[in-house]
């Protein structure tokens, strides 16, 4: 088992051609042959969309209602430029695909409220946006992670941040453990899911022994997250879990690059998410390098 | 992106919202018209800066005595002498830091009766993904030491986007502000179109410190801050024109001149990485390590050779500066691309300081041997907490 996704996710990809697009669809079908099954453009659909790497060649829909029918995706994953973006999401949410993953970094968050007001109305869930995306080893990869770090096994992943989210499967991959499922939420203010919903997949996961968690400074998920972790252990839910939070340095009242790593109002500093989660059990590394060695201890005590 | 008060005032004041009469002034000389076109006898002169906490803060060229940001004037005279006492002068509050800033602008306003001071602010709830109303009657003061000290009397409406602000809204409004008579029926105008500014400017706060009920029962707004959600600038050119470039750093000017997220900070071991996670993470493991950051500097997913470049230039021209750290996670990024990018600016602006670059990711046996092999004294990294502790070492000497 996994989360998410695995070797029979369908996966369609708005804004497929596209420079980005195109690059890490190209990625995904020399990742484990990603089950890419066609592309997303009003304009262009009934055309073909060509690999150079693997000679795969991939329908072109004019719009994901029709991409899915004729498919079965049951998957979306968007590198649609800010300004559309907000759209494609929508698109995918009202075509009814199950798990859609929107890459794009940028998007406006009034884009993002009216997002969310419709996926709550809604069966889909939504990764991100501004996320590196989702990778099930050996099985299905959906977004921009480098496939070559992965390694089968038994760690569940999730994280606000992109490359520290690389970190975590790189030094857990290096300790012999692997993934299960990595997950990157994405680094902005409104999003698609939050760490509760991914934690509660992992508790329930069989493959997955030992969660990382890897938060920011802004909001409050990371509290809200500890809270969970304590009231499932109440229930005889648990396991070993590390963490860590990026931005104990970082100035109140500055955006970190994430639009929402920002502490506002006095609210949303590192060291109250790190108090709440160490409260919770999580073994909070201090350095982002011990990620890997911070888990292994947690799994032995 | 962040406005003036003035700024602010005008462009809620085009929606409807009531507000003073004002001029703002950028030199001395306009003062006298200015007050004159207002009605008096009660004039304020309000420095205009980016920070708040004006009217408590200190001129840094006058004597501690001297009266702070915010100053109130009973006639046209005063109003002129108290310009000239503050236009050009530095200006320090809790929220510039000691080193303060220079008043550019002051904003002469119509003065005003008050009765109550109230606090309003609109903002995104991330917690439930909606735009939220949050309230109190204790305006005036500092909202977080309310919000420390007393938190059952702010009162945090969300609004449904699909709704909009609705009557129930309104009334929850105007009890948790406790407005009644004309104060209330101002409420019933004044929420929707505070709510309808910043949904259709794109702001990320709007906060109006304090809204007041004046004498005459009505509602004004007496102060205005209001920033902007920089990923939907590209939809207002409008208020891209109120771009005040004198209250930002310099360095950061450059840095979003090449698409590069950059804050400059008090340390002296710059960085360079990739991805916003990453980079905080950086500037955390250079404090564990008993150092401090010059800044966090996000290179990006898709860095080009030429931005890797302006990076460099922009952390190498801080004088500050006494150590770089590159941390390069590649997945997107290739780290020979980066390598040759570090090589390529090292030579194009020459290298003062101890460089360290730790490279992990796609071609990193590549991007070492570009960096081992270009007869630069460049230190490698195997990992983050070994390039965390030799550039420390090395700056620490």
């Amino acid at each position: 088992m996994s989360i998410l996704i695995d070797k029979n996710t369908k996966v369609l990809v708005q804004g497929l051609t596209g420079k980005t697009g195109t690059f890490h669809t190209e990625q995904a079908l020399a990742y484990h042959g990603t089950k890419m099954v066609g592309g997303i453009h009003p304009k262009k659909g009934g055309e073909t969309w060509g690999s150079v790497e693997s000679g795969a060649q991939l329908p072109i829909f004019a719009s994901v209602a029709e991409g899915k029918e004729e498919t079965g995706a049951n998957a979306s994953v968007i590198y649609v430029p800010p300004a559309g973006a907000a759209a494609a999401i929508i698109e995918a949410i009202e075509a009814e695909i199950p798990l859609v993953v929107c890459i794009t970094e940028g998007i406006p968050v009034m884009d993002m409220v009216k997002v969310k007001a419709r996926l709550d109305r809604s069966n889909s869930r939504l990764i991100g946006p501004n996320c590196p995306g989702i990778v099930t080893p050996d099985e299905c990869k959906i977004g921009i992670m480098p496939g070559n770090i992965f390694r089968k096994g038994s760690v569940g992943v999730v994280s606000r941040s992109g490359t520290l989210t690389y970190e975590a499967v790189f030094q857990t991959t290096n300790e012999g453990l692997g993934q299960s499922t990595a997950v990157g939420i994405g680094g902005d203010p409104v999003k698609g899911t939050e760490f509760i919903d991914m934690l509660e997949m992992f508790l329930a996961d069989d493959e997955t022994k030992s969660i990382i968690m890897i938060g920011e400074i802004g909001g409050s998920a990371e509290e809200d997250a500890a809270q969970f972790i304590i009231d499932e252990a109440k229930r005889g839910r648990r396991k070993p879990m590390a963490g860590f939070i990026a931005g104990r340095t970082a100035p109140a009242g500055r955006t970190m690059g994430h639009a929402g790593a920002v502490i506002s109002g006095g609210k949303g500093g590192a060291e109250d998410k790190m108090a709440a989660m160490e409260a919770a059990g999580i073994r909070v590394s201090p350095s982002p390098a011990r990620l890997g060695t911070t888990l292994v201890e947690a799994i032995k005590s | 992106m962040n406005i003036h008060e003035y700024q602010g005032k005008q462009l809620l004041k085009s929606f409807g919202a009531p507000v003073a009469e004002g001029v703002a002034i950028m030199n001395a000389g306009e003062a006298e018209a200015a007050a004159k076109k207002l009605p008096g006898p009660l004039y304020v002169v309000k420095s205009q800066i980016h920070a708040g906490g004006r009217g408590k803060g200190k001129f840094k060229e006058l004597s501690p005595d001297a009266k702070g940001g915010v100053r109130l004037a009973k006639s046209v005279e005063e109003v002129v002498a108290n310009v000239k006492e503050m236009l050009g002068n530095t200006l320090v509050t809790k929220q510039t830091g000691p080193a303060g800033k220079q008043v550019n602008r002051l904003y002469i306003e119509d003065g005003a009766d008050i009765d109550r001071e109230l606090y309003l602010s609109i903002l995104v709830d991330r917690s439930v993904g909606r735009v939220a109303f949050v309230v109190s009657t204790e305006g005036g003061m500092d909202i977080e030491a309310v919000a420390h000290d007393t938190p059952e009397k702010i009162i945090t409406v969300a609004i449904d986007p699909e709704a909009g602000v609705t009557p129930a809204d309104v009334r929850k409004l105007n009890e948790a502000l406790k407005l009644d008579g004309d104060a209330a029926k101002d409420g019933e105008t004044l929420f929707p179109l505070l709510y309808k500014a910043f949904v259709e400017k794109d702001m990320s706060l709007l906060e109006v410190n304090p809204l007041i009920v004046m004498k005459s029962g009505r509602l004004r707004v007496l102060d205005a801050k209001v920033s902007f959600d920089n990923n939907a600038l590209f939809r207002h050119p409008d208020i891209m024109e109120l771009r005040d470039t004198t209250e930002e750093d310099e360095k950061e000017i450059e840095a979003s001149k090449h698409d590069l997220a950059y804050v400059a900070l008090d340390g002296n071991i710059g960085c360079m990485v990739n991805g916003a996670g990453l980079a905080m993470a950086t500037m955390d493991i250079i404090k564990l390590y008993g150092a401090e950051p010059a800044n966090f500097l996000d290179v990006g997913g898709g860095a080009s050779k030429e931005k890797v470049t302006a990076a460099f230039k922009i952390i190498t021209a801080d004088p500050a500066v006494e150590g770089i750290l590159v941390n390069i996670f590649g997945g997107i990024m290739r780290c020979d691309v980066i390598a040759e990018g570090v090589i390529a600016a090292v030579k194009e602006v020459g290298l003062k300081v101890p460089l360290v670059v730790r490279l992990e990711g796609t071609n990193v046996e590549l991007g070492k041997k570009i960096i081992n092999e270009s007869g630069l004294n460049v230190i490698s990294a195997d990992d983050l907490d070994d390039a965390a502790k030799k550039i420390v070492a090395a700056v620490k000497g």
